[in-house]
This record gives C-alpha cells, structure tokens and sequence, in this order.
C-alpha cells in the first residue's frame, strides 16, 4: 500500500479490490462478506439479505437524480441483486460545517421518494457533522435489510453458453456526474439512470435456477463487473461490441474526452446471466418494466478462454476488456 | 507467399487508441505491421519537463492545472507522481480545456495558477486562446508551463536516423484539421507516401488501403480521406492564434533528444503568462526509469510487448514511463488491448 490514500482506490477498480480484499476483509471476515457479492446472504428467522454503501458524489445534485436518491437506490439495487426483497434501510448522513439546510431538506425529500418508490422503510439513521474543510458537503451511508426471495445466485453457477443480459444503455450515471462536474465541457443532454431495480430482479426470481447470478454495474461499469463473474474461474465471457447499447450522446462525450462508456458506472441498470433456453423469458420480463424497456442480449459465457472477458469488435476482432486500472483519466486530444 | 513486409506508423494518440480498440492489427494480413510514432504528447515530453511540473507542485500556496493524462506520469523520483503530490497535500486539479484553468485564476485572484500545456498542433490553439484571455483580464496569477511541441521536426527527426524502417504514414486527421494538406506535405518531400486519416475504424481501413496501394505503386504522395473534415488550407485562424502566442523553440523529446524549432514557446509579449519565466523552477537532475524503454517505442524501433518492463513491471497502475500512463500512449493501448483473441 502507498502511503497516501489516492483517489484510485476509489476507482472500484484493481486498486479498489486491493484495499477491500487486503485492508478490510481480512478485519472483518466471515462466510457473508467473503462472497464479495452486492450484498450478503446472512442467517435470521428467515433469510436476510443486508448490503451497506456509502455515497460521496459530487457534486450532490446532477441531471437525473442526487445523492439521497442514489443512497437509496445503491443499497436496494444491491440488496435486490443478491436476490433479496428489500424491506429496511438504515441512513447515516455526515453534513459539512456551512452546508445549506435547503439542499439538506431537498435531498432527505429526495431519500423519501425514492424510498417510498422503491418499497422500502428507512428504519434507522445517524447524523454527524464535521469541521467545514473536512468534508464534502454531505456523505451518505445506507444499509438495507430484505428477505432472501431468491436464493443460490452466485458466479459459481455460471455454465457455458448462458446468456448475458444488460437491461438497458450503459454509462449514463458515469456521464450525466462527469458532466455535471464540469459544466462549462460539453453541451450534452445525458441523465442519470439512478433508479431501483428491485421490481425486475424479484420478477426474475420466476426463472428459478435458470437465473445464475444477477449484479448491478456501478463503480468500474460494466466490463469490470463482467470481469468479477469469470474471476479465477474456468469460464469467460464473450461480447459483441455492436450488441452493447450506448446512448448516442454518451458515446459522443466519451470519444471527445477519451472515456470508454464500458468503464462508467450505472446506478440503475442491472446484468444478469441465465440458461438459453430462459433467456427470450428474461427478456420478456424485464421489458415489461419501464426501466427494463432497453434489455438485451449482449453476449455469452464460454469455455473458450478462461478468467477473460473478451469484446468482439466490429471487425470481428476480439479484444480482452480487464477490470478498470485506477481512475478513467480523460485524454487530451 | 513470401509477400514483402508493409510498415505503416501513425503518429496521433488517438489513433493509436481507435486501432487497438477496434482490433484491426490483428486483422491485418501478417505482413502489414502498424507502428506507433511520436503521436502520444505525454509520451514524447522529456523527464526533466515532468519534473518541473512535479518541483511547481512545491511553490506554497500554488494551484496546479493539468489534463488528466499527467497526473500518473512517473518523476525521476521513484514513487513519485503528480497523484502522489495531490494526495500529500499539493493542489493538483484537472482540468478540461485550458480555459478552465483561467477561470480558476479569477476564482483565486490570491494564488498563482499554472496550467500543463501538454500537446501538439490541436492543443495549442486552446491553450493560446487561455493565455489571451488571462491577458484580456488583466490576471496576473495565471501561467502556463508550455510543452506544446511541432509534428513535422518529429517526424524529420525520425526520418533522419538511418534505422528509421517505416514504408508509409497514416497522418493525424486532427493536427491536419490545424495544419492542412499543405502543413502535412513533409511527409511526401520526405519520401513517405501519406495518407491523412480519420479515426472511425472506416476512416482507419481506408486509409492502410490506400498506403498500400501507394507502396505498391511506388509513389510517395499525401492523400487525404479524411476530406470531409480537413480542408487543404487547414484552420488558418487557429494557427494566426498560435503564432501570435507562441514562438517555435528548441525543445527536447523523450526517445528523440534535443529538436531545433519543434517546441511551442511563449512569446517574449506574453511572458508574465510563462511559468518557466515566472517561477524559478529547479528539480534537480531528472532521470528516466532504468530499464525504461519508453524512447525506443516512440521511434518504432521496439514494440510496447517486446519491452522487458512490459506487463510485469511497468503496467497502467504502476507505469515505469509515460507510454504506459497516457490513456494514447503505445504501451498502454497494447497493454488495455492486449492478446487479441
């Protein structure tokens, strides 16, 4: 480890993993957190599913959602990937000296919203503030607790020739952020997809054990998440690049600033792989959601080249897309 | 089929991206070899360059603007990093277009502002628009610490070493954007049959077409795909900007040494806006990484998988050189696309 924490090991890239796997893990290590799935399975009267996230965007209010509206949405997405129903939140807000009180009302407005959009109670919470200077503005932590609804979701149940699924354009959170934090760069008109998923992965739930795992694409985007499901594994995964939905003014931003949209992060879109013979099922059942109206096939699970996940270009060529290596830096020309 | 060995180079970053994401080397029939040139602008900037960006990091009370491509170019220092500095303290912030580094001067009227002019032909109209403005408004805390740096001394340079083993040129649509036709006529009264090229993977395929076609012939001609965008006569107001800005300067290059009249200076009019003229900048004697061999794949003398820091020692989190920091650097294309499949 270096002996500042940089911004990279924000990235939820390499360096993410390297000071979760080696810095924090090991502390607090039990069966639940070892997974290092989006969120735990844990024992109770009945299976609980608990999944905790903390939010520090900046800046907090941008096209297409906020902070508290992410803070809800990051948990239950989580929570509802590993495949519980998520009934509880807890809300830990950490305020800056100096902070306005009206952006304080309009994000907690914006927390119950989301909250009551996403079926869910904000149970318990805590508040702090610290010296101005020692902060920015204002972080966010949740935890959600829900009820295990679809058990035996892992990576591990990945078999060759499952289908992978994403349910709509991918980037657009990681775009609609960068552009809102520098306002003067690019006219482009690019929201946020910060929105719950627990209603498509309950419904999903229907295909039993022909859905092998489910995972939303924040940090680090799609490819990495795609590299988290074949990591150490016999398996990889293959793409076509032409079948990945991009919004057309995503990708326009991210060729001028030398971003891959592949690497940006999602906060309302999920990737799940199932059997072939569900997948026009999947398909069906998360078109029939507004926020799944997008979904489609983007590619396969293969034996043909093990750990790695590979895009298929255009042109036929195959280029291997690894887990994002420290913070996307923008390019110069 | 024994077919004679076609070697084509770009000399833009950005194609070097576009022709590695798109997979087309290894499309191509095995004796058609794409090299990358000077083309990436970190890439080609000297260490002692990086280092007086790091050493103005130490100015108390300094804010340090910079694209995003410098913050993880090493120091001659081991471990050290613009990053590094940001994160013990230094304010380093990264900026998008030189203007926002003016306006970050106006917002801090008490501190100094320097911004990293880093680039070539494309960069330095922006950067000479930046350093207009500061001066239209009256600031008297901005600067730039100019590295802007000349395509054609480079590729003259690289023309002039007997080892030079390059058949043709896929030439930078965007500095011809600047330049024109006319500016890129060097590469054929070099001898070098040249084609000024887009960067949609269409743009690309066309463009070794028609280098081949070229090479085949035997002429040695610049053509032009890229008509839709690059006019013959280029951006004749961007470069009466740049002129009015800059002056033409000695400069030195990673892998090529000292080039007469291939840097971008700032005009003696304008020094107050010069970082080199404002602060006295000493940091010491700057050394490249032992073993880096950066230099080497800018003059296409050594692909990126050929060097032995390759991939083991030198990889895009930990960069032993600038061609694997820069998101256009040679390396770092080779290495985020590596083993096409």
């Amino acid at each position: 480890m270096e002996e500042f924490v940089t911004l990279d090991y924000g990235s939820g890239g390499g360096k993410t993993s390297k000071l979760i796997s080696e810095m924090i893990v090991p502390l607090f290590s039990n069966e639940a957190l070892n997974e290092l799935s989006d969120g735990a399975v844990v024992d109770g009267a009945d299976k609980i599913v608990m999944s905790t996230d903390s939010f520090v965007v900046s800046p907090v209010f941008f096209p297409g959602g906020d902070i508290g509206k992410l803070a809800v949405c990051g948990t239950v997405n989580d929570v509802s990937m590993a495949g519980g129903e998520i009934r509880y939140l807890s809300l830990a807000c950490i305020l800056e000296e100096g902070f306005p009180f009206a952006d304080v009302q309009r994000i907690l407005e914006s927390i119950g919203r989301a909250a009551a959009e996403a079926g869910v109670m904000v149970v318990t919470g805590d508040t702090k503030v610290v010296e101005r200077g020692r902060g920015d503005g204002i972080y966010l932590n949740t935890t959600g607790v829900g009820i295990l609804k679809t058990p035996g979701l892992s990576v591990k149940k990945l078999q060759e020739g499952d289908k992978v699924i994403v349910s709509g354009t991918v980037g657009d959170h990681g775009c609609a952020v960068m552009l809102a934090r520098n306002e003067n760069l690019v006219e482009a008109d690019v929201k946020s997809d910060c929105g719950p998923l627990k209603r498509m992965a309950l419904a999903l739930g229907a295909l039993g054990g022909d859905l092998r795992v489910m995972r939303d694409p924040t940090r680090g985007g799609l490819a990495t998440t795609l590299n988290e499901f074949i990591e150490d594994s016999e398996l990889g995964i293959e793409l076509k690049e032409n079948d990945i939905p991009v919004r057309p003014a995503v990708e326009t931003v991210c060729d001028m600033l030398g971003l891959d949209p592949l690497y940006l992060a999602c906060e309302g879109r999920m990737i799940c792989a199932v059997a072939p013979e569900a997948e026009e099922r999947a398909l069906a059942i998360l078109r029939s959601f507004p926020e799944g109206e997008g979904a489609v096939t983007i590619g396969e699970v293969t034996a043909a080249h093990p750990g790695t996940l590979v895009i298929r270009t255009a042109l036929g060529a195959g280029r291997i897309a690894n887990k994002l290596a420290g913070d996307q830096l923008p390019r110069i020309c | 089929m024994a077919e004679k060995v076609i070697r084509l180079m770009e000399v833009c970053g950005s194609h070097t991206m576009a022709i590695a994401k798109a997979g087309i080397k290894g499309m191509l029939p095995d004796n058609v070899k794409l090299l990358s040139g000077p083309g990436c602008p970190v890439c080609v900037t000297a260490q002692e360059t990086i280092d007086k960006a790091l050493a103005l990091t130490e100015i108390p009370g300094l804010i340090l603007t910079t694209y995003g491509d410098m913050i993880r170019v090493p120091g001659s220092r081991r471990g050290d990093n613009l990053a590094v500095r940001k994160a013990a303290g230094a304010d380093v912030r990264i900026v998008y277009s030189p203007m926002d580094a003016v306006k970050i001067a106006e917002e801090n009227p008490e501190r100094q502002v320097v911004f990293l002019g880093v680039g070539f032909e494309t960069s330095a109209p922006g950067t000479a628009s930046a350093i207009a403005a500061a001066c239209d408004a009256g600031l008297e805390n901005f600067s730039v610490l100019s590295m802007l740096k000349l395509l054609e001394p480079s590729v003259r340079a690289l023309a002039a070493d007997p080892e030079f083993n390059v058949d043709g040129f896929i030439c930078p649509g965007h500095v011809a954007v600047i330049i024109g036709e006319e500016g890129m006529r060097f590469f054929s009264e070099l001898g070098f049959p040249g084609v000024i090229t887009g960067f949609e993977t269409a743009d690309i395929l066309k463009g070794i077409a028609m280098l081949i076609r070229q090479i085949k012939a035997g002429t040695a001609v610049l053509q032009n795909e890229y008509t839709s965008v690059v006019r013959p006569e280029g951006n004749p107001v961007a470069r009466e900007e740049i002129n009015r800005i800059f002056e033409k300067r000695t400069d030195i290059w990673r892998g090529l040494g000292e080039i007469p009249e291939s840097g971008l200076g700032i005009r003696g009019a304008y020094a107050k806006y010069d970082a080199e003229r404002r602060f006295h900048i000493d940091c010491g004697p700057s050394r490249e990484r032992p073993g880096c061999r950066c230099g080497d794949v800018i003059r296409g003398k050594l692909d990126p998988k050929e060097c032995p820091l390759f991939g083991n020692v030198c990889v895009p989190e930990e960069p032993e050189g600038p061609c694997m920091v820069s998101s256009e650097g040679a390396c770092a294309a080779a290495y985020k696309y590596r083993g096409m499949i």
